[in-house]
């Protein structure tokens, strides 16, 4: 196993060894059309007889939906159709997102338009489909909608509580699910402690903020009766299920096209009910229908995230040792578990991750999950790790400060030793390999920690208040099917890909994970490239498309370079042996003599080129008569691959962040920011090292600027990108980026995610560098975002 | 009132004569009348950056410019700079740098770019974010974009010597 | 909820000002003026706003351009503001308004809002109407029936609400040249680069050779309805050397001149204290070294 030959493992340079792609940072080739306004988003594509759908949304947080009028709306110039929720009901039915693993998890039903009751402020209740987007709009503002405006149960904290508001009177109560986890014996722990902190942290609500808004065409075709979706998604064959699901369709009469995705982070994963009545609405119509959320829809349908307060406890000896967490989070999600993967996950995850890092014996996590007159929340990119993070960093910095100790020498006491693994988590988890000792060690070498304290020193000396911050943290990626699979989601773990040659001996390789910008197509040219021998650029990738692809998950949870590239190595491995058994029989030579570089069949020993690929493929597909006639020659190979021994991959990494405060103002400006992560085996450091930056991004962005506001009644006032601030170019630091290496044992490739480390740690860190300058002042903040308000106010200025 | 005006104006070195829709903005004007894709609507609402294109050689919100005002009016989108070849070693920084995942911001970004390499150019990192700062990508780190640029910047330097 | 696409609406172009009233005749209450449209389209975008008809003014002429004669600068009300920013004339008489440029937006917009449309708007939290109040300036308004002049203080009567009548247009700004004794800074908190201000403040005033200040005018934005103008805090300063002593009072003073509603970002007493803040950046730097030293 692992016993790829990369340039390092054989010592030498990468020159040397054009052949071998891992570990290389091949530009994307995708990159040009991008850079040139060559990409196909799906509202750039055009179908003939197209029509426009937009939505009337609630005004309320909560109402019943009394009468629909569409009379005037109907005369507006363009509108084609007006739709209701019983008019969708007809040919859609209603989903309910439950998962069975999750003991005790309730939702409603859900349909792609309320029937008789609108349960969120921006919820889809009326479509009108119409020549034009601008005509559709028209008709919205001339529907006649009468509702009768209910009491909203905005507030977590009161959803449980007596006089609450049930929202969906049927399940008796507001709790969708809770879950304890323990070990060990906490309260004797907590009583016999040296010393014990608490603390209570806010996590923000925020939402993914893609620029690209969620896009669909459905396109119903009555002759043939096949339903085809372009849309903008992570995964093209669980939406096929669900279209077909409740559409009533057969799964092989629905086809998902996914072209170039413009950002999705979890975003576009999940099942909208108005993308669902946009389906709905051309199988009705018998031809395509058109919907792109605009921006004041994004913020009010898409879905929000995070939205967990979360009481904490550690306690910790004299020595620095912690002895335990004992956590209790709660999260509200709106008024429906999101189909199909469910609201409870990120709750779940809290319960999975906190403490993660470290060895320690007794934990206990509890979550409450509830629901509420909000947007519905969702998995959105490193799902419950920032959380998780968050709290255990921040109450690890805590327990160092009470006792005195350095915090680096304090996770240095508790990290889990890069020898003990397997290790088993106080929370169930099963770590394959990690190695937080060498990024600790990594980390160091890259961040000046003596300069930055002396540096710190000197500043406060002069009144100005800088603060370092570390935060380590564990990731899930490359997950087995105990995610969603065992719960009964048609979601799959499992991936595929299918790779060939072509006459010209140029390669094609077809995978069902797919490419939403993190560079998915260009890993896959490599791996084959690599798994074949032939030039990276021979390699041609489709992605994004249910009916040209083997079946698989698409992308969530960092599963395709792992997952995906696993089985194109594998297809790529099955293409190459059957490629030199063919060349053996030509050359009569022993295919294990031979090897395949850069498109040449070589010979092993000398590297003297005896056939091209071009040439065997001449032969093979125009002459194959010249050949004998048992010569197996299938220049198409397809393997699948799924995690089979750990439930899920697990990465570590830790994290670094170099802060100033103007307490004057309460302004924070980060001024650098470190991390070092392990992946495994990196495939392309150009394209890691800059998701890992923008996950860094995401991850101050949303401890700094980002958040959902409402008010009490149910109310959302950031609806316009002037008001829900996201990090742009002028506040963002510089970030370095180092790597550990562990490659997992689960499969040749040996790759782990990467996608989610930045979003995990960025918080946390951000966090204890803040309460790291303002240590000397007395303050501390813990509820995210720290705004200059917040900071202000922990400062005791206002 | 829903009133149509008759323009005539140079998209991309080309002349071209519509009837638009008053309330049309440019990007909607660009994408839907013309077919030029490249331009992006991420917001519509003036912040995002995904529609930056030049009216009149100076680099403008597309979401924010009434396409009927532009009889007369000199537009260049993302499609026609790069026909141009004005910036085709920026934008080979860029795929050399990564400066682009999902791309949708790309346009844009190259867009307000080259404004640097006309306008600013022995900008800073610091400036070249600074003047970045008003488009917005989800993707990157902006880490690689401000790269991109200083790199092009530093290479156009090095061969005025 | 609100919708995104424009909503139906008429396009009037006009070239001349004689154009502009024919058609503000022929249309009425119902037509609104589109100058670079930077905050009108956004709030169409929005339909906060509801015009019928939009008359574009961009291409009459007698609204462009700046000169200056006579100790006074004429700033016509179409210029952009990224004109504003590298105008020579504007560098040497309003320093002022080249230092608030940068702290508009991002070039895409300051290439086409121009000095006009941000004062008609009257943003509250926009940098160039605290800034014209700073200056004293006049705002010059034309309509059909002539000409005429407003103090820059007296334009902004409330929130989004100027002086403006019916049919009436900005044409320009008049501005006193700066002298030598003047000094003038704006500094703003805002979140990120380009945001609107979560308080910010124009200050400018004149120091004669001994340090002794006269006309102070320090003008808030963010912090209230419209730009405001500190009173008490001007005359805390009035007549006074500039020492810390003067800041001091002067930030005391704000006390009875501000009284700032809540917004997004804070409570009035965030600020109150922003403001506070401020106008110790300010007028610190008109110090001189051996005050910033001590």
């Amino acid at each position: 196993m692992n016993d790829i030959p990369t340039p390092d493992s054989i010592g030498l340079s990468r020159e040397d060894l054009p052949n071998s792609y891992i570990g290389r940072s091949v530009p994307r080739p995708n990159v040009p059309k991008l850079v040139q306004g060559r990409a196909t988003y799906t509202d750039d594509v055009v179908l003939p007889r197209m029509v426009h759908a937009a939505f009337l949304r609630s005004p309320h947080a909560h109402a019943r939906i009394v009468s629909v009028d569409a009379t005037a709306a109907m005369q507006v110039p363009g509108v084609v159709r007006v739709f209701t929720g019983q008019d969708l009901a007809k040919v859609c039915d209603p989903w309910v997102a439950v998962l069975a693993h999750l003991k005790g998890m309730k939702s409603a039903p859900q349909h792609p338009l309320p029937l008789d009751r609108a349960t969120w402020q921006g919820e889809p209740i009326v479509a009108v489909v119409a020549d034009s987007r601008a005509a559709a709009e028209d008709g919205v503002a001339a529907l006649r909608v009468e509702f009768d405006p209910l009491p909203a149960q905005v507030d977590m904290e009161t959803a449980l509580a007596p006089g609450a508001t049930v929202i969906h009177t049927e399940l008796g109560d507001n709790l969708v699910f809770q879950r304890t986890a323990v070990q060990g014996d906490v309260d004797a722990a907590f009583a016999a402690a040296h010393k014990v902190v608490e603390a209570t942290f806010v996590t923000g609500r925020h939402t993914g903020v893609t620029l690209e808004p969620r896009s669909i065409i459905a396109d119903y075709n009555r002759a043939d009766g096949t339903l085809t979706v372009h849309q903008s998604t992570q995964a093209p064959h669980m939406m096929q299920n669900v279209f077909a699901k409740q559409l009533r369709m057969e799964e092989s009469q629905v086809r998902v096209i996914c072209k170039d995705v413009g950002g999705s982070f979890g975003i576009k994963v999940h099942v909208y009910p108005d993308e669902v009545a946009v389906a709905a609405m051309s199988r009705i119509l018998g031809r395509p229908v058109k919907f792109v959320a605009d921006r004041f829809e994004a913020f009010a349908s898409d879905i929000h995230a995070r939205d967990h307060r979360i009481k904490g406890r550690i306690a910790v000896d004299a020595d620095g040792k912690i002895l335990g967490f004992d956590i209790d989070d709660l999260t509200g999600i709106g008024p429906y578990s999101v189909y199909p993967r469910t609201s409870a996950i990120e709750g779940n995850q809290v319960v999975n991750l906190c403490g993660g890092p470290y060895d320690f014996a007794n934990y206990r996590c509890t979550t409450t999950v509830v629901l509420q007159n909000k947007v519905p929340t969702c998995q959105y990119r490193a799902v419950g790790h920032p959380i998780a993070t968050a709290v255990t960093e921040g109450l690890v910095d805590l327990a160092a400060q009470a006792i005195g100790m350095d915090p680096i020498e304090m996770r240095r006491r508790n990290l889990v030793r890069d020898d003990a693994y397997p290790f088993t988590s106080p929370a169930g988890m099963k770590f394959e390999g990690l190695s937080h000792h060498a990024s600790l060690k990594k980390l160091l070498e890259m961040v000046p920690v003596e300069r930055i304290r002396a540096d710190q020193a000197e500043a406060r000396a002069r009144g100005v208040h800088r603060g370092l911050g570390i935060a380590a943290f564990i990731e899930l990626t490359n997950p087995s099917p105990f995610m969603y699979g065992i719960g009964g989601a048609r979601i799959s773990a499992q991936d595929g890909a299918t790779v060939r040659m072509d006459p010209d001996g140029s390669v094609v390789v077809a995978s069902g994970v797919t490419e939403q910008g993190q560079g998915t197509e260009a890993i896959l040219a490599q791996i084959v490239a690599h798994g074949v021998g032939v030039p990276v650029g021979k390699v041609r990738v489709i992605t994004g498309d249910t009916q040209a692809t083997p079946y698989g998950g698409g992308t969530w949870a960092c599963r395709g370079a792992g997952i995906g590239g696993e089985a194109a190595l594998q297809s790529a491995i099955a293409l190459k042996e059957q490629l030199l058994t063919v060349a053996g029989t030509m050359l009569q030579a022993n295919p294990a003599s031979l090897d395949i570089v850069l498109g040449e069949v070589v010979d092993k020993a000398t590297g003297a080129q005896r056939i091209s690929l071009s040439e065997i493929g001449r032969i093979v597909y125009f002459r194959g008569d010249t050949l004998p006639k048992d010569l197996p020659r299938e220049f198409v190979q397809t393997r699948h691959f799924i995690t089979k021994e750990y439930p899920f991959a697990f990465t570590n990494g830790i994290q670094a962040c170099w802060v100033e405060v103007d307490v004057a103002t309460g302004m924070v400006k980060v001024l650098e920011h470190w991390c070092v992560e392990d992946c495994g085996r990196v495939i392309n450091p150009l394209l890691v090292d800059e998701q890992v930056r923008g996950g860094i991004v995401q991850g101050l962005g949303g401890a700094l600027y980002e958040h959902c506001v409402y008010d009490d009644q149910g109310n959302l006032l950031t609806t316009t990108m002037a008001d829900y601030l996201v990090p742009m170019a002028a506040e963002m630091p510089e970030i370095h980026v180092g790597h550990v290496e562990t490659p997992t044992r689960e499969s040749l490739l040996g790759a782990k995610g990467a996608g989610e480390a930045g979003t995990a740690g960025a918080p946390g860190a951000l966090m204890n560098a803040i309460n790291d300058a303002l240590r000397p002042l007395g303050g501390i903040v813990t509820a995210q975002p720290f705004t200059p308000a917040s900071i202000l106010r922990a400062l005791g200025t206002i | 009132m829903s009133a149509r005006v008759d323009i005539t104006l140079t998209v991309n070195g080309e002349r071209v004569t519509r009837s638009v829709e008053a309330r049309r903005h440019l990007i909607d004007f660009l994408r839907l009348d013309l077919g030029l894709t490249g331009s992006h609507a991420g917001c519509e609402h003036g912040v995002c950056g995904a529609c930056t294109v030049r009216v009149d050689g100076e680099i403008v919100r597309g979401c924010l410019v009434l396409a009927a005002s532009l009889d007369g009016a000199e537009v260049t989108t993302i499609e026609g700079l790069t026909d141009t070849g004005e910036v085709a070693d920026l934008q080979d920084a860029f795929v050399a740098r990564n400066a682009a995942q999902c791309g949708f911001c790309s346009p844009g970004m190259v867009m307000a770019a080259a404004d640097i390499l006309r306008h600013h150019p022995g900008a800073s990192r610091e400036e070249i974010r600074e003047h970045l700062s008003g488009n917005y990508c989800r993707c990157t780190g902006y880490q690689a974009i401000v790269d991109a640029v200083e790199q092009t910047l530093k290479s156009r330097q090095e061969a005025a010597r | 909820m609100v919708r995104m696409k424009w909503p139906a609406i008429g396009y009037v172009r006009a070239t001349s000002l004689e154009d502009l009233w024919t058609a503000q005749a022929a249309h009425g209450g119902s037509a609104q003026v589109l100058a670079g449209g930077q905050t009108l389209l956004a709030t169409l975008a929005f339909r906060l706003s509801d015009p019928k008809v939009l008359i574009d003014i961009t291409r009459i002429a007698a609204l462009r351009g700046i000169g200056a004669q006579g100790g006074v600068l004429r700033i016509g009300a179409l210029t952009r503001h990224a004109e504003l920013g590298r105008d020579p004339l504007v560098r040497q008489h309003a320093p002022l308004l080249a230092e608030a440029v940068p702290l508009i937006a991002h070039p895409a917009i300051r290439n086409r809002g121009t000095i006009g449309g941000s004062l008609a708007y009257a943003d509250p939290a926009a940098e160039l109407p605290a800034c014209v109040v700073a200056l004293g300036a006049t705002i010059v308004l034309a309509s059909a029936r002539g000409e005429r002049r407003v103090a820059a203080e007296d334009f902004f009567t409330g929130l989004l609400q100027t002086a403006l009548e019916p049919g009436e247009i900005i044409a320009a700004v008049e501005l006193p040249s700066a002298t030598a004794a003047t000094r003038c800074a704006i500094v703003e908190v805002a979140r990120r680069s380009g945001d609107y201000a979560m308080a910010g403040l124009a200050a400018c005033l004149s120091l004669d050779a001994a340090g002794t200040v006269a006309a102070p005018r320090l003008v808030f934005f963010g912090v209230g309805s419209g730009p405001v103008l500190a009173a008490k805090a001007g005359a805390a300063l009035a007549g006074r050397v500039l020492d810390h002593a003067a800041i001091g009072a002067a930030q005391m003073a704000l006390a009875e001149d501000l009284d700032p509603p809540a917004d997004m970002h804070g409570p009035p007493e965030m600020k109150r204290h922003l403001a506070r803040v401020l106008t110790q950046r300010a007028l610190g730097r008109f110090l001189p070294a051996s005050e910033i030293a001590a």
